[in-house]
């Protein structure tokens, strides 16, 4: 498939009715610049490839600014401020003039939102801290760029299991995701959605709290996991891979043979794919 | 839990103390069933308020204001008190305000004490400096009751008793008030306390309480319960002692307006507190012939020239951040080691002791932001944790294996090629670790050192053979070849 090619779209996705027309021509197609995170660069490469695809497949174009690395919420959070400030630069040198950026992680898009705009203060940067403003707005979480920017809810996906949506802290209190995902969700084809009893309780990462506390940590994760079997489902997905690494830890090493997928990879997915 | 009065200076780690909670099925059954209840009544009626967020934003403002203007509205107050007939003592710490509490007893000449619950005095520990004058407390809050007499610690600054369950205090009354043929419904229970409190009541001349505001404009002060029993401590005795922080001034009367319905709603989840009671200062007719009020700083004016973590003093305890902590509902308060638990405690306990103890509390937290949510004046309690996390490690130094390690990580993020380096690096330096599955995915089941936390209960996925920027690489180069 060539990069928003709307043939290639209509031909893939599996979508019968009237799909292109759907997509384009009245909706613009946009240069969508992807902040991968670190962590997903490096431990969950399918989430980024997923997030590309369905992008291209509305017939958005992707760029990949090479020089990203992090975006220092890791050691904001640990209390390591001056590691993190220098990363606040590099982001905005990467990602200055993109006509919009994708992250598939909400702990990430909230630690822009919420700490970018204080951090250009802390460097007493007036240049920064104005890049900063103007980018910030243009920032967003993967699933919130889909239903928030693009207004949609069904992006022609089909997956045929039974899953349940974790709602990651991030996304739920700093981004306001709101049922944004779920909606995404239900309307993917085939899919089985089924609701997680304490949707809005913690799964105990955390960052390096799953460390530093980590019997509290799995005490959380206890309760999470017992909650995704309850539901039965066959994956349980959320817009973090970091909470997902967490909870697949515990259901792998129980071997319940429930598997997490991120939401992107969900709505990647096409008949035929599967 | 032992007798041993709750101390910061004294207390394990937060991961120890919690470790040890955590082995108590009881406590975490008690904890949770509580926490769960509170939290469904406090959604019930916080869920009837059309306006919540607008009386959140007005009960922020109101506390932001006064803090900015502390020095102002103390003076105000204390004006107004005395003016009213009340004498008020300034304490600059908890030594100062014990001392001054002892000779202001001992001057009433009193051999006994009754209290009202007063997470203030558990903070100086007053009943101890009164033990040790030979003077006797009696707590007459039910739950501070139970806690006194089952030699216990409080575990919540609004439900000091919620990790004790019925027939657990049932055990502590037949005990210690020799009643072996004790039932365990509540109406035994309570009954119980009252005929045990009730005699204290009319015979102990002395009253010791604690404020939930003080009032600048009317010198009044301010106190919400539930059972009565504050009441009559408030106007049984003959000399009446109150203890309150300088967190506790409000402007005005009418600021009371917002702050009522906040407080009963978030912290027991009623729509008003059953027992309401304002004074200002004597009144020859009727109450207390002594009043006596002692502000005590106990490093609140050190919170308040911190800029970032100013905004811990608007609290005004209600718990609800405690009952909607997912840490707490696993550890209860005492893990906390310090009688403000909960997310108000890890950020609370670290600053009256100027950091030097409680250094684990900040990072208690998975930074989840629930306490933020449901917090009625709006304190940001998860900036204000990362605020004091790195006060820790500026504390600490570099030199010690976490900062290193984090050092090591800023370098390598501030550069793509380092970066790269890493990821090869790590991917080599988990090979041996690494265990394939049936179906060829790498499973890590054991970790060293630091990291060890992570595969005790949790096994990591092993790294990918290629990195996403690796893979869109090759992608790009496909593409040029293909677009040539």
């Amino acid at each position: 498939m060539r990069r928003g090619n709307v043939v290639s779209i209509e031909s893939s996705c599996g979508w019968k009715e009237n799909c292109w027309q759907k997509f384009s021509p009245r909706r613009p197609v946009l240069r969508v610049s992807l902040f991968i995170t670190c962590y997903n660069d490096t431990l969950f490469p399918a989430t980024g490839k997923a997030v590309v695809r369905v992008l291209e497949r509305l017939g958005h174009t992707v760029d990949f600014p090479a020089g990203q690395t992090c975006c220092g919420q890791m050691h904001w959070n640990t209390g390591y401020q001056a590691e993190a400030l220098p990363l606040l630069s590099r982001f905005v040198e990467q990602f200055r003039g993109s006509e919009a950026v994708v992250v598939p992680s909400s702990s990430c898009v909230a630690m822009m939102r919420d700490h970018y705009p204080k951090m250009a203060e802390e460097l007493h940067d007036a240049k920064l801290k104005a890049e900063v403003a103007e980018l910030l707005p243009k920032v967003f979480e993967f699933s919130e760029f889909l239903t928030k920017r693009l207004g949609l809810e069904d992006v022609g996906a089909y997956y045929p299991h039974r899953v349940t949506y974790h709602a990651s802290c991030h996304g739920l209190r700093n981004l306001g995701l709101g049922d944004g995902p779920q909606r995404l969700l239900r309307a993917v084809r085939g899919i089985d959605l089924v609701e997680i009893a304490g949707l809005e309780q913690c799964c105990g990462f955390g960052g390096t709290f799953a460390v530093k506390n980590a019997e509290v940590s799995s005490a959380m994760l206890a309760e999470k996991t017992t909650a995704i079997l309850n539901t039965k489902a066959e994956a349980c997905t959320a817009c973090d891979n970091s909470c997902l690494m967490h909870i697949q830890g515990a259901l792998h090493r129980q071997r319940t043979g429930v598997q997490t997928v991120h939401l992107a990879e969900i709505l990647a997915g096409d008949e035929g794919a599967q | 839990m032992s007798g041993t009065a709750l101390d910061p200076k004294t207390a394990p780690t937060f991961p120890m103390a919690a470790r040890s909670m955590m082995g108590d099925t009881q406590l975490r059954k008690n904890v949770r069933h509580a926490t769960d209840v509170i939290q469904a009544k406090r959604a019930r009626v916080v869920g009837e308020m059309p306006d919540w967020q607008e009386l959140r934003e007005a009960g922020k403002q109101i506390r932001q204001h006064t803090m900015e203007h502390l020095d102002f509205y103390l003076e105000e107050f204390e004006r107004n008190c005395t003016k009213a007939g009340g004498v008020v003592h300034w304490a600059r710490d908890a030594a100062e305000a014990r001392q001054i509490i002892v000779g202001l007893v001992k001057e009433a000449g009193a051999q006994e004490v009754i209290k009202i619950k007063s997470m203030t005095t558990e903070e100086i520990q007053l009943n101890v400096a009164l033990e040790a004058e030979g003077i006797h407390a009696y707590e007459t809050d039910l739950a501070e009751l139970i806690i006194q007499l089952g030699h216990d610690q409080p575990s919540h600054i609004v439900v000091p008793a919620l990790h004790k369950n019925r027939q657990q205090i049932r055990e502590i009354f037949r005990r210690e008030m020799n009643l072996p043929e004790l039932g365990e419904s509540p109406q035994d229970l309570a009954d119980a306390a009252r005929r045990f409190l009730r005699e204290k009541f009319l015979r102990v001349k002395t009253g010791v309480s604690g404020a939930n505001f003080l009032i600048a404009e009317t010198g009044g002060v301010c106190v919400v319960e539930s059972e009565g029993n504050g009441r009559m401590c408030l106007t049984l005795p003959e000399t009446l002692i109150t203890v309150a922080g300088i967190d506790k001034v409000v402007p005005r009367f009418a600021d009371l307006e917002v702050l009522l319905q906040l407080l009963p709603r978030s912290a027991t989840g009623e729509r008003m507190n059953p027992y309401n009671s304002i004074w200002t200062g004597v009144d020859a007719a009727d109450g207390p012939k002594v009043f006596h009020v002692v502000l005590m700083d106990n490093a609140r004016t050190e919170i308040l020239g911190d800029a970032e973590g100013r905004q811990t003093l608007n609290c005004i305890r209600c718990g609800a951040c405690q009952n909607a902590c997912p840490v707490y509902r696993q550890t209860g308060g005492h893990a906390y080691g310090s009688v403000y638990a909960g997310p108000i405690g890890a950020i609370l306990t670290p600053q009256l002791q100027e950091m030097h103890h409680a250094q684990t509390l900040p990072y208690a937290s998975s930074l989840c932001g629930a306490c933020y949510e449901v917090c009625p004046v709006k304190i940001n309690i998860p900036e204000v944790l990362i605020h004091l996390r790195n006060k820790v490690v500026k504390q600490n130094g570099m030199l010690n294996a976490e900062a290193l390690a984090m050092r090591a990580m800023g370098i390598i993020f501030r550069s793509e090629r380092r970066f790269r380096a890493a990821q090869r690096m790590g991917r080599m330096a988990e090979a041996p670790l690494v265990r394939k599955d049936g179906r060829g995915q790498g499973w890590i089941g054991w970790l060293p050192g630091l990291l060890g936390g992570w595969t005790q209960v949790r096994d990591l996925q092993s790294m990918p053979e290629e990195t996403f920027r690796d893979w869109w690489e090759k992608r790009e180069k496909k593409e040029v070849t293909r677009g040539n």
